[in-house]
């Protein structure tokens, strides 16, 4: 089989799991769909005008019915009204997708190259006194609430130093100093969460391919040290790392949840938990897909990155 | 005065750090010296040191272990004296390595071609053109396929002879002064292990280079070696030219290894059959046996098998990697179901698979596996490894288990008292007594021995044979025994049955088939046992030589 | 990693370094205060002190009082027997879940391994957090919602470890040398697999009790785990995170606590686990 079947095989695996996935969310959310009426009209709920609701919303249709109206309307934009404010989701979208957007990009651009350094130096020398105190700052940041971190360095620099905000407002337009002073505290605190976790994870991945055969071969060559490093070490561990660069967005998203709500940022995170909170059921279904979305498409590309790094997979006896 | 000596060692002691850091010595007091255009062979079984000593030479340490003391010196340097950047300068260039496995040590990622040239173009000892030249000349000398491009190809594209003499041009590319060789023949086929031998001696005697040969095989060194070193638990044991040691040993231990190696007898035994009641019918017969793999049974492992065993005997089956001996072996035992054919026990037809087999049948065929690690659970004791098919087939009690179990350690010669050890407490050669004592603990009529003896040091699994032969005289139980080795199937089996591709290409009594004239395939394996004599290698090879010409 | 003895407790206790004894230490401590709750706090949970908010330690109150008036210690010592025996159920009932599955499927393979595999990862390839917003949503946030949640999408990750262990260690001549016997799958798996899955088991079992705290506060902090008035540490960050801005540092409590309990786990887990690891070549 050869690498273009293989990733053509991958890509048809993501959309039937994006499938899946849309599917899992609507069952999830509208297991008792009474609740979306009842939610609209709230106190004044008689039984007619229940029963009137539901046959506008079209509540009443058998629930395969439903499903391929709200994936049809999702697949054409049609996003829906907010139960909350009835006004078009699509409407407060756009602001939270790119606040979203701009927060874990950030965190990414800064902590996935740090990772990788940082998981690099450690296996260099394992048991050493720098891996030792990376290693245990990195258990110590794993095991903490998200939100330990974010109060701690609210503590410290909003509260105690008055440096930056402890609420992160971001208005749209707003200049990049503004910007910048908003966004450091969330950020550093995802960063040091995500962080953590992924220099872990590099770390036993590079001393895997640091302690195989091939490298004590290598060595045994007089090989120098960088060019071992660089040139027959990296290739192997670039599947692994990958792989765990793409494990790491489900805590990115996880963090971002937390953190968000904890600086009262205005992303989709927030959103997605005020409207759990609300039982806003459209809202919910439609930020779940977007989160649940990147985080597939994401493990797709770190799939289709192995297969393509593998030489064994690129040409095959 | 031109100084001959390319290599000289002097009280090198290493040793390995224990996990509560105390220094455990692995090598002492080793002293010897390698001339120029000399092969010197390090022998040794395992935990002998050999491979230590030989890394040694290039002043490095496997990870937790220390080179403790003592001074090599190469034409002068001298090695344990550098700093690790000066070391590094000479490996690839004065002094190289080949490993033991090829398909290992070759990084799967990077293509042949440049692991095979990278050493010379970035010491600046070759160009780039220049050092791809001389690669491709190296394979034509080595007789591997398609010089010009099997740079290009990746590990995983060629096969483990070739990675082999790959690797063998790799480290000769920088023409070192000193290489060496450690067991590389060892993970290949009897019949490419030839090849691959012959293709070494080559290489090195026209280019005069100086050599480390490491190997547990005597036979195989005797004739790539001028001198041998014969080793023991990290000590010289003897130390002499070739030909004393192969014809002459002066040590008993020396004496002891070549008693025990791995060549063919000198005169075919004719094993004498245990004595038995005439029966009319063979204990086990396969008729008719065809086994396949994957998904679709694309992949055929046996194809059309027939064969006999009488009641305590042993038949031997032979065959190299591929052959489909060990498919054979679970498909008789129940553990795969053929596609076709059946498995009949005493005139009863055995049911494909296990679960529908009865436990009377069960009890009847025994297996016992070759790595002996793996084949006891390491949490149980040897006890509860021995006990529960006394439980499981005779429903025994506490105490008739225990004194069962007892019986069973006498029987395979070992004190009662390892009842209560685990397997990581026993040796090699312990386990495989344990292993084939839990085989006998269900008195079975016969049992399937995989390749039992082939991860054991020679002298080890020369008791074993040994032990083997005991049990059947006494409990008269029969044997398949399976193995890539002919000389060991030689020396215990009646009868043999040669495999190849699925297929039993001879079979018959033993004295038969190792007789002349022989099968064709037969003759191929039989052709590839080293004798134990010096020239021998270049015998077989001048005689092949002949037989291509002649055929021309 | 497999077939990795687990050290005899002898030879454990041997092992032990004052980081490790520490560990212990802060665990049993906690362990402690959650079964004795009730007997040793101050106060009940409930039980409203004073009108100030965010008071100072003093007046019988050892932390000080919470955004409405509470003893903190008090409240404190019930957030932790809640958190934890939360947490546990989580974690028990994942394990049992999650091991079963994953033996089942590593031992009978073919058809049966597919079907599982195949439904735990489309399980997996949801966020965590995302599956427990949704059900929240629509079935809010009772105890029992809670726990089962949390506890499904746990043990989808103790069966990838569990099938992984089983896998490594069903392929071992062993295993086949049992079912040369005859033996049945329940045997197998009871008396040769799990001997030898035990040490990573109990590793793993450290690690995802942690993750059941972390998770279960997380969402308390949300807002969407444990209701008031119950007291759930991540509850009470959320409660008081005003407090922050008044001086108090009644969050930073509840958080530390979760802190010590989880990263004293982890640690000792790792430190359980550190004979595993890989060593360089010194020149390297």
């Amino acid at each position: 089989m050869n690498l273009t079947t293989l990733i053509a095989k991958r890509l048809l695996i993501g959309l039937g799991i994006l499938f899946v996935v849309s599917l899992l969310v609507f069952v999830g959310t509208e297991i008792l769909p009474g609740d979306v009426a009842n939610a609209i009209l709230g106190q004044g709920a008689t039984p007619e005008l229940l029963a009137n609701v539901r046959e506008r919303l079209g509540l009443n249709d058998p629930a395969h019915i439903r499903y391929f109206r709200w994936l049809a309307s999702m697949l054409t934009g049609d996003f829906g009204t907010s139960l909350v404010n009835g006004r078009p989701i699509a409407e407060q979208l756009g602001e939270r997708v790119y606040n979203t957007a701009l927060l874990a990009g950030t965190t990414a651009a800064i902590a996935v190259p740090l990772a990788v350094c940082l998981g690099l130096i450690c296996a260099l020398k394992p048991n050493g006194p720098v891996d030792r105190v990376i290693s245990t700052v990195s258990l110590t940041l794993i095991s903490v609430p998200d939100f330990l971190v974010g109060i701690v360095l609210v503590s410290i620099f909003a509260v105690t130093l008055g440096w930056l905000p402890a609420i992160a407002n971001l208005r749209p337009g707003a200049d990049f100093i503004t910007i910048a002073r908003v966004l450091v505290l969330p950020v550093t605190a995802l960063v040091f969460t995500v962080l953590a976790h992924m220099v872990r994870m590099t770390r036993t991945s590079i001393l895997g391919v640091l302690a195989s055969p091939a490298t004590e071969m290598a060595i045994l060559k007089g090989i120098p040290r960088t060019r071992i490093l660089l040139v027959h070490a990296l290739p192997n561990a670039i599947a692994p790392i990958i792989n765990v660069i793409a494990l790491n967005m489900a805590y990115l998203i996880s963090g971002i949840v937390v953190i968000e709500t904890m600086f009262n940022f205005s992303g989709l995170g927030r959103l997605a938990v005020q409207a759990v909170a609300t039982r806003d059921i459209p809202v919910v279904q439609l930020t779940a897909m977007i989160f649940c979305t990147v985080y597939v498409l994401l493990n797709l590309l770190a799939d289709i990155v192995s297969i393509a790094a593998n030489p064994r997979l690129r040409y095959p006896k | 005065m031109v100084n001959s000596t390319i290599l000289r060692v002097s009280d090198l002691n290493v040793a390995a750090r224990a996990r509560d850091g105390s220094m455990m010595p692995i090598v002492s007091d080793i002293s010897f010296s390698i001339e120029l255009g000399k092969v010197l062979a390090l022998i040794g079984e395992s935990g002998s040191g050999k491979t230590t000593i030989s890394l040694a030479a290039m002043g490095y340490a496997r990870p937790g272990c220390v080179i403790t003391g003592g001074e090599v010196d190469l034409a002068g340097t001298s090695i344990l004296s550098l700093d690790f950047p000066a070391r590094r300068k000479l490996r690839g260039s004065d002094i190289s390595y080949v490993a033991q496995s090829a398909a290992a040590s070759f990084n799967a990622a990077l293509r042949l071609g440049l692991q095979v040239t990278e050493t010379p173009i970035i010491k600046g000892l070759m160009s780039a053109a220049r050092a791809h030249e001389k690669a491709v000349s190296l394979y034509r000398e080595l007789d591997l396929p398609d010089p010009e491009t099997i740079g290009q190809r990746y590990p995983h594209q060629v096969s483990g002879g070739q990675l082999q003499r790959l690797m063998a041009a790799m480290a000769m590319i920088c023409d070192p002064k000193l290489l060496i060789l450690d067991e590389p023949t060892t993970a290949l086929d009897v019949t490419t292990q030839i090849e691959v031998l012959h293709a070494f001696k080559k290489l090195i005697r026209e280019r005069q280079t100086s050599a480390i040969y490491v190997s547990h095989d005597l036979a195989v060194v005797a004739q790539i070696a001028d001198h041998i070193l014969v080793l023991k638990d990290g000590q010289i044991v003897e130390y002499g030219d070739a030909e004393q040691i192969v014809h002459a040993p002066r040590e008993t231990y020396t004496r002891e290894l070549l008693a025990a190696a791995h060549v063919l007898p000198k005169t075919i035994p004719t094993k004498k059959p245990v004595p038995q009641a005439a029966r009319h019918q063979p204990l086990l017969k396969v008729g008719n046996v065809t086994a396949a793999f994957g998904a679709k049974s694309e992949f055929i492992a046996l194809k059309d098998v027939n064969l006999e065993l009488a009641e305590a005997r042993t038949l031997g089956i032979i065959g190299e990697s591929g052959s489909g001996k060990t498919t054979l072996g679970r498909v008789i035992c129940g553990l795969k179901a053929p596609l076709t054919g059946q498995v009949t026990l005493d005139g009863q037809v055995l049911a494909p698979s296990i679960r529908q087999r009865d436990c009377d049948q069960l009890r009847s065929i025994q297996f016992a596996f070759q790595m002996a690690e793996t084949a006891l659970n390491p949490r149980h004791t040897v006890g509860k490894i021995l006990g529960r098919p006394l439980q499981f087939y005779f429903n025994l009690s506490g105490e008739e288990t225990a004194r069962r179990v007892g019986e069973l350690l006498e029987l395979v010669e070992m004190p009662a008292s390892f009842a209560r050890r685990l397997p990581r407490e026993l040796s090699g050669g312990q386990r495989q007594r344990v292993n084939l004592a839990r085989a006998l603990a269900a008195e079975p009529r016969m049992v399937i021995c995989d390749e039992i003896t082939s991860a054991l040091d020679t002298i080890v699994a020369k008791a074993i044979l040994h032990l083997l032969d005991d049990l059947q005289k006494r409990l008269k139980v029969a044997y398949v025994f399976i193995s890539h080795d002919i000389s060991t199937v030689a020396q215990i089996s009646h009868d043999i049955a040669v495999m190849r591709n699925g297929v039993i290409v001879a079979s018959g009594p033993t004295a038969d088939i190792l007789k002349p004239p022989h099968h064709e395939y037969t003759e191929l394996l039989l052709s590839s046992v080293p004798e134990m004599r010096t020239d021998w290698l270049d015998d077989v090879a001048n005689s092949r030589v002949n037989t291509l010409k002649a055929a021309q | 990693m497999s077939n990795a003895e687990p050290a005899g407790l002898r030879r454990l206790a041997s092992e032990l370094t004052p980081t490790a004894i520490v560990c212990l230490t802060i665990i049993a401590l906690a362990a402690f205060i959650a079964i004795f709750a009730p007997a040793i706090a101050p106060y009940d949970e409930g039980t409203i002190l004073t009108n100030e908010s965010f008071a100072s330690p003093g007046n019988g109150m050892l932390l000080g009082s919470d955004y409405l008036g509470r003893d903190i210690a008090s409240r404190l010592g019930f957030g932790i027997r809640t958190t934890l025996s939360v947490a546990l159920a989580i974690s028990v009932i994942a394990f049992l879940i999650g091991s079963a599955f994953g033996f089942f499927a590593a031992i009978m393979g073919g058809w049966t391994d597919t079907v599982v595999s195949r439904t735990v990862d489309a399980l997996i390839s949801f966020p965590a957090i995302m599956i427990a917003l949704i059900v929240v949503s629509s079935l809010g946030s009772s105890f029992l919602v809670l726990i089962v949640t949390v506890a499904v999408i746990d043990s989808t990750r103790v069966y990838r470890v569990a099938r992984a262990l089983g896998m490594d260690i069903v392929v071992q001549d062993y295993i086949e040398a049992a079912r040369v016997r005859g033996e049945g799958t329940g045997w197998i798996i009871w008396h040769e697999l799990l001997p030898n899955a035990l040490g990573p088991l109990a590793a793993e079992f450290g690690i995802r009790f942690t993750y059941a705290i972390l998770f279960v506060s997380a969402l308390s902090f949300l807002g969407l785990g444990v209701q008031p008035p119950h007291s759930d540490l991540g509850l009470m960050v959320k409660e008081n995170m005003q407090g922050l801005l008044y001086g108090s540092f009644s969050p930073l409590y509840p958080a530390l606590a979760i802190a010590m309990v989880t990263v004293s786990t982890n640690i000792l887990v790792d430190w359980y686990l550190k004979s595993t690891d890989a060593n360089l070549p010194e020149e390297l």
